[in-house]
């Protein structure tokens, strides 16, 4: 499944998801407010708690996600290092981590129907002017349909073209794609209004 | 109304589809990969409304945790990372770069499709990425702009390929090109 909900069921995932989007979002705005090393530290304990609670598996799983982050985190100390404020660069290093790592732990422990849910009622207030929650639902069914789609022909191409030359591809088949997925799309809206659109 | 959002989810789906081509590194990091140019061709081929659409659609299927960045990332830890000023910059560079398009018609669709991703993709994209690492990293903005500059000329020869494919696309598939309807 193309999806990074966690495998392992926690006590975070009967929790309601917008009870957990207003947590995150307070928890971030308010890292983001304060400069003080002490609060940020305090900040990053819990986050770092709130991940040990459902076990080590989970913990482990929450450590291999903020791999992205590392090169970032070690910019900032050598150009902290560089300038001497070793309290600077340690705040900002630990307010990185906590928001990054909070916002993980909500992606990982709500299922993606649970978001779309929540989505979707973000979206009801816009109904009004003129955004469609069907059509919204639809889009996000199609692109989690045809990405894996678009994604193997992509591989068809990569390697026919190998078969072909002994030069590397790479951009070359990007126009073939775009065109793949330009006809594609032509089908697919066809196939919709024939069976009664939108 | 169902070609208009059928082609809009198509190219958020091939703006996924072009994170999993193969990446380069660059400088600290962050990997220059073929997502951007995606970004750009939503503006070129689509126009600004509908290129801008498709890309707020790619940002909230990464928002909720689909690992459809470049290198398999995903989930709403990205919107606080110091690629999130980038990630709010694309659905601007995408509605930047349909606008040109849309508005300034020289004959070669080489040249338009090529100057309106360097509009979008680089010009416009740099200002949201600079603000976005200035914030999460705690430098000035000065300092923020010199982290950004590594990703320029990638970004450049990306717009090179948008305006390649863009022209490829205008001869092959004609009535394709909303940008130019």
């Amino acid at each position: 499944m193309l999806s990074l909900a966690s495998p392992i069921r926690t006590p975070y995932h009967r929790l309601p998801p917008p009870l957990k989007f207003a947590f995150l979002c307070g928890f971030t705005f308010a890292i983001f407010m304060t400069e003080n090393p002490l609060h940020l530290a305090a900040a990053f304990l819990l986050v770092v708690v709130l991940h040990a609670l459902p076990g080590h598996r989970f913990c482990l799983i929450g450590l291999k996600r903020l791999a992205p982050i590392w090169p970032f985190l070690a910019v900032i100390l050598c150009w902290h290092l560089a300038t001497r404020d070793y309290v600077g660069g340690v705040a900002v290093g630990l307010r990185l981590l906590a928001a990054i790592a909070l916002a993980n732990l909500v992606t990982m422990t709500t299922r993606l129907d649970d978001l779309v849910a929540v989505v979707g009622r973000l979206a009801a207030p816009f109904e009004r002017f003129g955004v469609n929650r069907r059509g919204l639902g639809l889009a996000v069914a199609l692109v989690v349909r045809f990405t894996p789609v678009l994604a193997q022909k992509a591989g068809c191409l990569l390697e026919s073209w190998r078969g072909r030359s002994p030069r590397r591809p790479g951009w070359r088949i990007v126009l073939p794609l775009a065109a793949i997925a330009l006809d594609d799309a032509d089908h697919v809206a066809e196939a919709l209004r024939a069976r009664g659109g939108i | 109304m169902e070609r208009n959002l059928v082609m809009v989810a198509f190219f958020a789906a091939l703006i996924a589809a072009l994170g999993l081509l193969p990446k380069l590194t660059l400088g600290f990091g962050v990997p220059i990969t073929a997502q951007s140019l995606g970004i750009m061709l939503c503006g070129t081929v689509l126009g600004a409304r509908r290129g801008a659409m498709a890309v707020l659609l790619f940002l909230l299927l990464v928002a909720l945790g689909l690992p459809l960045l470049a290198g398999g990332r995903g989930g709403l830890g990205l919107f606080v990372s110091p690629s999130a000023g980038y990630l709010f910059g694309f659905p601007l560079a995408a509605a930047a770069a349909g606008f040109v398009m849309e508005r300034w018609r020289p004959p070669s669709v080489f040249l338009a499709a090529f100057v309106a991703s360097v509009a979008g993709g680089v010009v416009v994209l740099f200002v949201p990425g600079v603000i976005g690492m200035s914030i999460t990293l705690g430098k000035s903005l000065p300092e923020a702009a010199m982290l950004g500059l590594p990703f320029v000329p990638g970004d450049v020869i990306k717009a090179v390929v948008a305006g390649w494919v863009t022209a490829g696309l205008a001869r092959f598939r004609p009535h394709s090109l909303l940008s130019r309807q």
